[in-house]
């Protein structure tokens, strides 16, 4: 198989032979091929973000920072508008037509969700905050209850502080080590380091998906296999996956896997863990509270099935409807469509920022979706992220949450581009010429 | 907020490309680390004090361009000045970028610093001018460590 393929692999309704027109398809080499796809209507989505009429010292705003935060669309905004408005009123609670109603809707949600990720039930899809508190909640009840003294933990050389802290501190009371897999400088795992890095002491290996800092698509079909073979469950981090690319978790054979809904232009505060039913009914519960429980006595209580059990106090309702809106309008547009359009981004992106003199791009992965960081030689990457927004155009600049990445590439902070579906080749160029302005003066 | 590009003035990006009294001080008598965890700026400052005035300073690290400038001309600011005077005028830097106070008006004792009162318009910004003068004030204080955090 090769690596186009395997890539094609993980994608729904992709048939075999399909134009390679993927995110991270070589980006640095080929301009994108010809596509049966009818391509995406840039300017008439574009109209569905208020946000992107807004202008900041005086320039109309540039926003590519995706990887921080996807932008919301006017059905997202409204649908969660008429929950609060028309609908708003708990969930699994009494039983008045308005408590059936909201329930409902964000019960159905929760089956968009499986459906997007291609999870063989709703019971493995758990609501949480965001990607953090999923990863927390599987380290505070798998981890605790498999890892032990002397037991290591796998991660990855490119994960988001996420992935990192909450296994450190279960490592930290349970006398547990942390191992990390290398990459090379392109910003690729070693895969070969595998075989001797998970070891019979091996209770979990976490990889990220998508690098939020390089793009870089792990192949985290490939790593599951390996773990599987040695009998190690693997958390995949999604966060920076799932806007991207089509994720079918049942091909990946994924046990975990967490992702945001901001990031999925839903709202903040709404998260989703999937986990393998088998794995989730065997966790003990992690917060305590209403709605998690089953019959509560001074005695005893006993909890609900999962994913109830793990689902304590009064949810995020709105958000978690919006994000089921969300899912909508993603599929709506055609994830296939959405990541062309990206992939096109990303090679124009990629040609025109390599072609400053003395500008260097961090990650440059076969595979990787429409996120560049870089460095410019002289400029520190905060002064770039202050003459952008002045420029109206924002970017993150900074560690990333990812600062083993920075000290593996030896540079205090980068600057990041995100591209998403609303951005244009026009937005690329602005980029460009304010990155050029910001050398001259510096010169 | 202004635009973050006026900031970026001719005195601020000249410091930042040639910053002066850069180094350390290996016979100094005072000294501090400052560390910005937001953006990771780092610097130390190396102070020769004889009685009561600064004799010397030097400092060395790196950051952003606000950053280094600021530490550049703040060496040049507070050196042979007594180290009451350099604590004065560290108070009325941070009150300056802070906005607590006018540059005009109430800010005397900085002369050409107030160059950098258009930070308070930049709030991500205002820790990384004041780190130098955060970590000169440990180092005055008999601190090993400064933070902006």
């Amino acid at each position: 198989m090769t690596e186009g393929d395997r890539l094609l692999a993980f994608t729904r309704d992709v048939p075999p032979g399909t134009p390679r027109t993927m995110p991270g398809q070589s980006p640095v080499i080929a301009p994108v091929g010809s596509t049966t796809l009818q391509p995406l209507d840039v300017a008439a989505v574009r109209r569905d973000f208020p946000l992107l009429s807004r202008v900041f010292h005086g320039k109309p705003v540039t926003y590519l920072d995706s990887a921080v935060s996807g932008q919301m669309p006017l059905p997202v905004i409204e649908r969660m508008a008429k929950y609060e408005r028309d609908e708003h009123t708990n969930v699994h609670r009494g039983v008045s037509t308005l408590s059936q109603e909201a329930t409902d809707h964000f019960e159905a949600a929760r089956e968009k969700v499986r459906r997007y990720i291609g999870a063989g039930s709703i019971r493995e899809i758990v609501w949480t905050r965001g990607t953090t508190e999923a990863i927390n909640l599987v380290a505070q009840t798998y981890g605790r209850t498999h890892v032990n003294a002397g037991d290591e933990i796998l991660l990855s050389a490119m994960e988001h502080h996420a992935n990192i802290v909450p296994w450190q501190l279960l490592a930290e009371e349970k006398g547990a080590t942390l191992k990390v897999i290398p990459m090379t400088d392109a910003g690729e795992l070693i895969l070969e380091s595998l075989d001797t890095l998970i070891t019979d002491r091996t209770k979990l290996v976490g990889v990220v998906h998508v690098s939020n800092v390089l793009g870089t698509v792990n192949p985290v079909k490939e790593i599951i296999a390996r773990a599987h073979a040695k009998g190690v469950p693997v958390l995949v981090d999604g966060a920076q996956a799932v806007p991207h690319l089509a994720v079918d978790v049942q091909d990946l054979d994924a046990d975990f896997y967490a992702f945001s809904g901001h990031k999925l232009s839903g709202p903040t505060g709404i998260g989703v863990l999937y986990g393998k039913l088998a794995h989730l009914e065997a966790m003990p519960p992690w917060h305590g509270g209403g709605n998690m429980i089953r019959s509560v006595s001074w005695e005893k209580t006993t909890y609900m099935a999962a994913p109830g059990k793990f689902e304590a106090g009064t949810p995020p309702i709105a958000a978690a409807i919006g994000l089921g809106a969300a899912l909508d309008y993603v599929t709506a547009l055609g994830l296939e469509r959405i990541a062309a359009h990206e992939h096109d981004l990303l090679v124009y992106a990629t040609e025109r920022l390599s072609a400053i003199p003395g500008l260097r791009i961090l990650g440059n992965a076969k595979e990787k979706a429409s996120v560049i960081s870089f460095v410019v030689e002289g400029i520190h990457p905060h002064d770039m992220g202050s003459l952008l927004d002045g420029e109206g155009i924002v970017v993150r600049a900074g560690h990333h949450c990812a600062q083993p990445v920075m000290t593996r590439f030896n540079v205090p902070a980068t600057t990041r581009a995100s591209f998403a579906y609303f951005n244009t080749r026009e937005e690329v160029d602005l980029l460009a010429t304010a990155v050029l302005h910001a050398i001259e003066l510096f010169k | 907020m202004s635009d973050p590009r006026e900031l970026y003035q001719q005195v601020i990006l000249e410091h930042n490309k040639k910053p002066r009294n850069f180094g350390k001080l290996e016979a100094c008598t005072h000294h501090a680390e400052g560390h910005n965890p937001l953006c990771g700026d780092q610097l130390d400052v190396t102070l020769v004090i004889e009685d009561g005035l600064v004799r010397d300073i030097k400092f060395q690290g790196s950051g952003c361009a606000i950053d280094v400038a600021s530490a550049s001309l703040m060496t040049g600011a507070v050196k042979g000045k007594s180290v009451a005077e350099a604590e004065a005028m560290a108070e009325q830097f941070r009150g300056m970028v802070r906005g607590e106070l006018n540059p005009e008006t109430e800010a005397p004792l900085l002369g050409k610093l107030t160059l950098f009162s258009g930070v308070k318009n930049l709030p991500s910004r205002v820790k990384c001018a004041v780190l130098p003068w955060a970590t000169l004030h440990a180092a005055l204080k008999g601190e090993a460590e400064a933070s902006t955090e």
